[in-house]
């Protein structure tokens, strides 16, 4: 197995050790781009000269540490490489969010999270492709490329944090940052065999990360395994006074949580998930997957989500009104893209947003916009927060019965580029069981736990809200019971096949 | 015809609050700065950037809110006011919709001797935007504009009356009232000239005794408390021109053109915009805690009308002077200072609302830009109190103690002002003046007492103002007795 291949854990044991260098690892990433990445089309940019000097820093900090006998200032991710969503701004760096509109924009800082990342030594490889500002499901709504998925290259890697899963999945990146705002981290990573994360809402600081919708975007790790998803948890999460909705509850150690017993804790099954006509195939993963934690010594319960059927509508609400004013700020005047020869500001604004911002990003503006209206607030918007209070009040009492829920992460396999490019409304059906958790503010994870005619799928596991400990625990046990022997997309794989 | 209708005035006023940096990012706040040096990627609206509640800027608010006699609100929120402009940064800009900071307030407006009540609706807290400029003469022949984000998210308190002014006067003394109080408060410099004080004015007019109010008309760009008095005055007019003469007032929006003394039309009703209000995800509900305004209200500086009634009780100064002095911060930081040292604040009331005010008007300038001090106004009073000098002469010399800041004490002794006190000098003087005026002096023998008059004047003239004028009274009397 090449060093890309590898999870950040064993990686960092091999730093550590001595048995392998930043740079070794950086490289084995960067060959495996010139590689595959013609197939995939995981990136926007990549940053290969500024890798290869982080690679060289965090070396030094390693041996630094190693003369000293004091690896205390090292962590798991010290010189690991990592693949940021292009919604993360990145000092120096442009942060397009896929879009024509922002395509030459570089920021002039760093997001929080990005900081917290550079200061821990890791290594950033790159940008990831998405769907134009997040929106979408299939990483299909970038302006600049498709994506494809390393399982099956006439599939889509899902979205909208396609790029980052897809970089992941192929090993062009050891772990990855995405967005979820409905479903973006998790639904990918279902797509592309990857464990993938949405902490609880105020768990990870937004600041710098270019938001779709406010109230429920958040950052969150996209990794081969479990063990991984808790180290980058730990790394981007906390207090940030930068964002006035980050929370300041404490931070554990997740991957010192790991190992313990799950003996004793209860798996809610949502009734309402399992029977909404899913695929007979996926139904028989989920059945296996919950008596693989039913061995493992979790007690299962029904649970209930009544206004569960209200989500879809209750998200693309919600979503596309903040979408519509969050995205106001980007009107050709002081960054982006810009209508040249306009007669005047109004036409400026009018025909720079007209040009650049993509269809999706369109449809969710004018749909947000109307929500937001005088005429349409009270029966739209208010309406969507009164539903949403009541998601809310659902999760709490399912979690009076339960320590957390399963259910798919979403009622496919990856579909075939190209197969849902008209019609909206089926594909954000997709989101049918990824919205809720936004709306409530808990965190959840996907892990895979079988295929479906060699495409991976996932379990989505969904827990109370700063409880990501015992959510990954639980995960943990999940992933340890499927015992899933290569992991590897078939693009890795055959390379691995070719390197030995 | 103008009495025939009463005009209905309510204000929008826009205050910058005097924090040191913006309400949601770091920045600095200070006027004057080289363009775009005081901004960050909050206040330039960067993809990403979020905004953070600052703490003092919030506190201002509730101290403005209290000064106004609002009620706090317990739980509040921000929302975003959806617009697109290009001094906007955000596409939004972060006020209060329908939890403003304050509300149901009031304040005491002097109209014509009387105290008249002005509701105040509300009062809340918002981003200040960029500040634009036209590269040309006027918007219309402008090349290009530039913006400057120094400007752009300093804090801005709202402050809404209700329409409860009946004239342009009663706007006006609102206006300078409001503005007494929040210089008192010291949230805001309250300068106009430099835009840190806005306002706009609602205007209706309605029939004499009318209950139903007309129809309203916004104006818009008022930059001075001049120009209040008079967009107010003229709009009225149009106003009622228009109903008199059988016609409907249009509800507008106009432009009050300070050059030409006239509103022109700037957009119509239909023209509004659906500004899209609702609560800002990112700053999420704020609850202000009752023990925390009760703090604020604990250490709060005095209010003008509190200060006024005080000097009415401590120095027995007149309701009016009290007030005029009350609501200036200047000159009642000035006018405490000198009564500290003299202890006599009807005499330096008149002094204040006397030559004080009269060399400010007449140099235009500040008080604090004067080379007049507490302590060179209380000396110049002693000199008078303790005999030394003349209410007369002290008057003469003002005017070189305020213009050069030189010690009154100096400039009498220098140029020979010290008031003749002594007896036998004023008693030689005296029999000199009766003994060159016979005439005058028979008249007063014969019961004509006006004469005495002349003989003082003439002691005066004699020591070219210096004589002791209560003296010179008393001893002319006893001599002419004396020789009767």
């Amino acid at each position: 197995m090449k060093l890309c291949d590898m999870t950040i854990h064993e990686l960092a044991m091999l730093l550590k050790a001595g048995e392998a260098t930043s740079m070794e690892i950086t490289k084995s990433v960067l060959d495996r781009i010139d590689e595959v990445e013609e197939l995939i089309g995981a990136y926007v940019t990549v940053t290969r000269d500024e890798a290869l000097e982080q690679a060289n820093a965090a070396d030094e900090r390693i041996a630094i540490a190693r003369k000293r006998g004091d690896f205390s200032g090292i962590s798991p991710l010290t010189g690991i490489p990592l693949a940021l969503k292009d919604n993360v701004c990145t000092k120096g760096t442009r942060t397009t969010c896929s879009s024509r509109m922002l395509a030459d924009f570089v920021p002039p800082y760093d997001a929080t999270v990005v900081g917290r990342l550079r200061d821990l030594g890791a290594v950033i490889v790159g940008k990831t492709n998405m769907d134009e500002f997040a929106m979408g499901s299939s990483t299909e709504n970038s302006a600049f490329h498709v994506t494809r998925n390393p399982w099956d290259l006439e599939r889509v890697p899902g979205g909208s944090s396609g790029g980052s899963a897809a970089a992941v999945a192929a090993g062009e990146a050891i772990g990855a940052l995405g967005t979820d705002t409905g479903g973006s981290i998790r639904q990918p990573a279902s797509f592309c065999g990857l464990v993938g994360m949405k902490p609880t809402y105020g768990r990870v600081s937004r600041y710098g990360v270019v938001a779709f919708s406010s109230s429920l975007d958040q950052v969150g790790p996209m990794t081969k395994d479990v063990r991984d998803c808790a180290i980058m948890l730990a790394a981007i999460s906390g207090r940030d006074m930068r964002d006035a909705t980050s929370s300041p509850e404490p931070v554990p150690d997740y991957s010192s949580l790991l190992e313990g017993s799950v003996e004793g804790l209860t798996v809610g099954v949502p009734a309402e998930f399992l029977h909404s006509g899913l695929d007979s195939g996926i139904r028989e993963l989920m059945d296996g997957a919950i008596r693989m934690l039913q061995e493992a010594g979790l007690e299962v319960a029904e649970v209930s989500l009544p206004h569960f059927e209200h989500a879809i509508a209750v998200y693309y609400l919600i979503s596309s009104a903040e979408a519509s004013s969050n995205l106001a700020r980007i009107d050709g005047v002081r960054y982006g893209y810009r209508a040249p020869d306009a007669s005047g500001v109004q036409e400026l604004i009018r025909r720079s947003r007209s040009e650049a911002f993509g269809p999706e990003v369109k449809r969710r503006i004018m749909l947000g916009t109307h929500a937001l209206s005088s005429k349409h607030y009270e029966e739209h918007y208010v309406k969507a927060l009164k539903a949403r209070t009541l998601l809310i009040e659902d999760m709490n009492q399912a979690f009076n019965k339960c320590d957390c829920m399963i259910c798919p992460t979403c009622p496919t396999v990856a579909f075939k580029i190209g197969e849902k490019p008209d019609d909206p409304v089926a594909v954000y059906l997709m989101d049918i069981y990824t919205t809720i958790v936004n709306l409530t503010g808990v965190p959840a994870v996907s892990v895979p736990c079988g295929a479906l005619g060699g495409l991976p799928v996932g379990a989505q596991l969904i827990g109370k809200a700063f409880d990501e400990g015992t959510l990954l625990r639980i995960a943990y046990s999940l992933e340890k019971a499927c015992a899933i022997s290569d992991r590897r997309a078939p693009v890795a794989a055959a390379d691995g096949r070719r390197g030995k | 015809m103008m009495q025939d209708y009463e005009v209905v005035v309510g204000i929008e006023v826009h205050v910058e609050l005097a924090t040191e940096s913006k309400v949601f990012c770091g920045c600095r706040t200070a006027f004057g700065a080289e363009p775009n040096t005081q901004t960050c990627p909050v206040c330039l609206g960067m993809p990403g950037a979020l905004p953070v509640l600052n703490r003092r800027a919030l506190e201002y608010a509730i101290r403005t809110a209290l000064a106004l006699n609002c009620s706090i609100a317990d739980r509040t929120k921000f929302d975003r006011k959806n617009y697109f402009y290009p001094d906007l940064p955000k596409g939004y800009q972060i006020s209060q919709y329908d939890l403003p900071i304050g509300s149901n307030g009031y304040i005491y407006v002097d109209v014509e001797g009387e105290a008249k009540r002005i509701r105040i609706k509300r009062v809340h807290l918002e981003e200040e935007t960029a500040k634009l400029m036209h590269a040309g003469d006027d918007i219309i022949s402008a090349t290009h504009s530039l913006l400057d984000f120094n400007r752009a998210g300093i804090p801005l308190v709202e402050i809404v009356s209700e329409a409860d002014m009946r004239s342009a006067d009663e706007a006006r003394a609102y206006l300078s009232k409001l503005r007494s109080i929040l210089l008192a408060m010291g949230v805001s410099d309250c300068k106009m000239e430099e835009g840190s004080m806005r306002c706009e004015a609602n205007i209706s007019v309605m029939p004499r005794g009318s209950k139903e109010f007309g129809t309203l008309v916004e104006l818009k760009n008022i930059a001075s408390f001049r120009a209040v008095h008079r967009a107010i005055q003229y709009e009225a007019a149009r106003q009622i021109e228009v109903v008199s003469s059988g016609g409907a007032v249009a509800r507008e929006t106009r432009h009050w053109d300070d050059a030409r003394g006239e509103t022109a039309f700037m957009r119509g009703k239909e023209e509004a915009h659906d500004y899209r209000y609702f609560p800002d995800p990112d700053l999420g509900p704020i609850v202000i805690e009752k023990p925390w305004v009760d703090r604020i209200g604990d250490e709060m500086p005095e209010l003008p009308d509190a200060k006024g009634e005080r000097y009415m009780r401590e120095w027995d100064l007149p309701k009016y002077d009290a007030s005029q002095i009350a609501d200036s911060r200047d000159l009642s930081e000035f006018f405490e200072k000198t009564c500290a040292i003299v202890g006599d604040g009807r005499e330096v009331a008149k002094w204040i609302l006397g030559e004080v005010l009269a060399s400010l008007n007449a140099t235009g300038i500040e008080l604090s830009e004067s080379k007049l001090t507490p302590e060179l106004l209380a000396e110049l009073i002693e000199l008078v109190q303790t005999g030394k000098i003349s209410g007369k002469i002290a008057k003469s010399v003002f005017e070189e103690v305020f213009n050069e800041g030189k010690r009154p004490g100096d400039i009498v002794r220098n140029r020979g002002l010290l008031q003749i006190s002594d007896v036998g000098e004023l008693v030689s003087i005296v029999e000199k003046v009766i003994d060159a005026n016979p005439g005058p002096v028979a008249d007063y023998h014969a019961g004509k007492t006006r004469a005495l008059g002349f003989l003082v004047g003439q002691v005066m003239k004699e020591t070219r103002g210096r004589a002791n004028p209560q003296e010179t009274n008393r001893i002319l009397k006893e001599e002419l007795d004396r020789r009767a």
